[in-house]
């Protein structure tokens, strides 16, 4: 951990001798938003049916939850940490709102007790994770299996199918006069939130040194386990409000809703340029990896492509992308070698 | 300085087995055998009740042994449920394509396969330099899109393998199902060598210390490239042991079973962040794990709520190996001040 820590900071610190347009361009980033930009024209020019406004409708409904976990998990990864418990809180949520809903009470409060759910899940991450310190790796391992186990032992095999029309109506709506699902406004809502949270206040900047170096955050006064406490409550909330949408979509609350989907989001967020390690990503470059993805099956089952090819190409980029700029970090330490004899003593030189 | 007391070896030992970390959970083991059958006394005493006892957590323990190697290192395999489909699919295919084929050839077809499927990740994590994690999640969905993309809606059914095939899977050598013996055998086999070998105890330098194994000159690159090897042919062993066992492939078999061999190895004291753990209790945990799911419906329990009580248990022995490694520091410390 700590030779990696060393060279994600280096890596920061040596960006800053480039011209700016360098800085901006050519990052990890960019390269997902050009390569999402060439999915789109490449597909509404050959695919069928791909130009047509009902398709944004769907890609947004299917992504969604994925965008919305997205968000918290971005800042979670780059604290070195990871939230592998979110697919099941998607599930325990759907199932708390189904059974509430069952038992005669209003909608709208049971959606209120499955964000409290998320709640009390996310602090029950954070407490293990922070105040009896254990990997959150291992912990939400655990906490998967336990989320997971009380959504399908609530529910058994049985599925809660009577929702308010008026709400399942809404997850599905699309705003006056455009394609775009009414989703969209609390994600978009939530992505300014998370920027403004991440990119422009002292905890976000925190959030950047957790992950770089964890005694360097503490010694410069970081709230480091506050700060990640917080984290892993915002990804159990939002994963909650992930599951209320999931129910209503589907008009259907289930034990197994959203298997699976804890690896959908952080191969997003890994795609999008968030380094494992942490320290280092930016949550355009997620919400860009995510849209990508979703481009591309959409695309891809416009072209009657089996679903799960779209499998194939989700790892295959998170391979591709990773080795390729493993390979380009490399080639360029060779490259600048004979110029400069140590590229380890880069940052106290400049 | 102390006084030496004069204490048998045999005492020694006996009290070393007792603070082990993998006696606690062989006791946790014990204590949901003889609960569940002292309600059912079928759960043990009965032909199928034993049988059922040592075979359910065969393949799994398989899997763990080879996720505990690759934890110890500090990395993770999250491919092996993939590779478990792709190699039980292969089985399958090699039987309706190739008739009369010895099954020998088969198996060793089917490990060779997982070796090669385990070699690929390995490289890209050893020459890459990139976290096993990413890497893994990555061959994960890829594997299993391959595993898709052959199989398709195709199904391999119990007709089409051969009987002698089949019999594998539930047959039994004086009363112990084949799939126990070989389980063990392998495992046997992976705990001598992690523990007695110059080999094995480099997998442990390198979990503790990646860069001080580095710089003392252990090949660490091998080294992890062996881990993911291995993981991956033993993934492909279970993946021929699913095939004998269930008789039905199809495009899904494996699935989730990266989270199951993490969460036995994780059980069984195998710290996630490398160096600490044996294969001894990566497959206690696992056979643990299988076991009380079996046991819950006896014991009353919904079994809607096993996976609840796996959650509760890697939780559990999480929680339990921060206390003991808090209170050996503490001891370490106290050592250190007295003398």
């Amino acid at each position: 951990m700590t030779a990696a820590t060393t060279t994600a900071t280096t890596r920061v610190i040596r960006d800053f001798d480039k011209p700016l347009w360098r800085r901006v361009l050519l990052t990890r980033e960019m390269a997902i938003v050009a390569l999402l930009v060439l999915v789109v024209i490449v597909s509404a020019s050959t695919v069928r049916g791909f130009g047509q406004p009902i398709t944004l409708t769907y890609l947004l409904l299917d992504i969604a939850p994925i965008l919305l976990i997205a968000l918290p998990m971005t800042l979670v990864m780059i604290t070195g940490e990871i939230d592998l418990s979110v697919g099941s809180m998607v599930g325990l949520s759907s199932v708390v709102t189904g059974a509430l809903v069952q038992g005669g009470i209003p909608f709208e409060v049971a959606a209120l007790a499955a964000l409290l759910v998320g709640l009390v899940g996310g602090a029950f991450n954070g407490f293990l994770v922070t105040v009896v310190g254990l990997p959150s790796l291992a912990v939400t391992i655990g906490t998967l299996a336990l989320f997971r186990g009380l959504a399908v032992g609530l529910l058994g095999t049985a599925a809660v199918t009577e929702f308010p029309e008026f709400w399942t109506d809404l997850a599905k709506a699309k705003l006056a006069g455009t394609t775009i699902p009414v989703v969209m406004i609390p994600f978009l809502l939530l992505l300014v939130g998370f920027i403004l949270l991440l990119h422009y206040t002292p905890f976000g900047r925190g959030v950047y040194a957790i992950g770089l170096s964890k005694d360097a955050a503490r010694f410069s006064g970081v709230h480091v386990e506050r700060t990640k406490f917080i984290l892993f409550v915002l990804s159990g909330v939002v994963a909650a409000f992930a599951g209320v949408f999931y129910t209503l979509r589907y008009g259907s609350a289930r034990g197994d809703n959203a298997t699976g989907l804890e690896l959908q989001v952080i191969a997003a967020v890994v795609l999008g340029g968030v380094s494992v390690f942490g320290g280092r990503g930016k949550i355009y470059g997620v919400v860009a990896a995510a849209l990508l993805i979703g481009s591309l099956a959409s695309a891809l089952r416009l072209m009657n492509v089996t679903s799960d090819v779209i499998n194939i190409i989700t790892g295959a980029l998170l391979v591709v992308s990773v080795v390729a700029a493993s390979f380009l970090a490399w080639l360029q330490k060779t490259r600048r070698r004979p110029g400069r004899p140590s590229t380890g003593a880069t940052p106290t030189a400049s | 300085m102390t006084t030496a007391i004069p204490v048998s070896s045999m005492t020694k030992r006996l009290s070393a087995l007792g603070r082990a970390r993998e006696f606690g959970i062989l006791l946790a083991l014990a204590l949901v055998i003889i609960a569940a059958t002292t309600n059912n006394s079928n759960f043990l005493f009965s032909p199928d009740g034993w049988r059922d006892l040592l075979l359910t957590p065969s393949i799994l323990v398989l899997v763990a042994v080879g996720q505990a190697i690759v934890l110890i290192t500090r990395n993770v395999d999250l491919s092996v449920g993939s590779v478990m489909g792709l190699t039980a699919y292969l089985t399958g295919r090699l039987f309706i394509d190739v008739p009369g084929i010895p099954i020998v050839i088969v198996v060793v077809a089917a490990v060779v396969f997982g070796a090669l499927l385990g070699l690929i990740n390995g490289a890209l994590v050893a020459f890459a330099k990139v976290p096993a994690m990413v890497i893994t999640l990555g061959t994960l969905y890829a594997y299993r899109g391959i595993n898709v993309l052959w199989t398709g809606s195709d199904r391999v059914n119990a007709s089409d393998m051969p009987k002698d095939f089949l019999a594998l899977g539930t047959g039994q050598l004086v009363g112990i199902p084949i799939l126990t013996i070989v389980a063990l055998i392998v495992l046997a086999g992976a705990a001598w060598y992690m523990k007695n070998t110059r080999g094995g105890r480099e997998y442990y330098a390198i979990g503790s210390d990646p860069a001080a194994a580095e710089l003392y000159g252990l090949r660490v690159t091998r080294r992890v490239l062996t881990a993911f090897v291995v993981s991956g042919a033993l993934a492909g062993l279970a993946g021929v042991f699913y095939a004998a066992r269930y008789g039905t492939i199809n495009s899904q078999a494996g699935a989730g079973w990266e989270l199951d061999a993490v969460g036995a190895a994780v059980i069984g004291g195998v710290a996630i962040t490398g160096g600490i753990g044996s294969v001894w209790g990566a497959a206690i945990g696992a056979v643990l794990l299988l076991t009380i799911n079996r046991a819950l419906p006896i014991l009353g329990i919904p079994d809607f709520w096993q996976r609840a009580v796996v959650g509760l248990l890697i939780i559990g022995a999480i929680v339990l190996d921060r206390v003991l490694a808090v209170r050996q520091k503490r001891r370490l410390i106290e050592a250190r001040d007295k003398s």
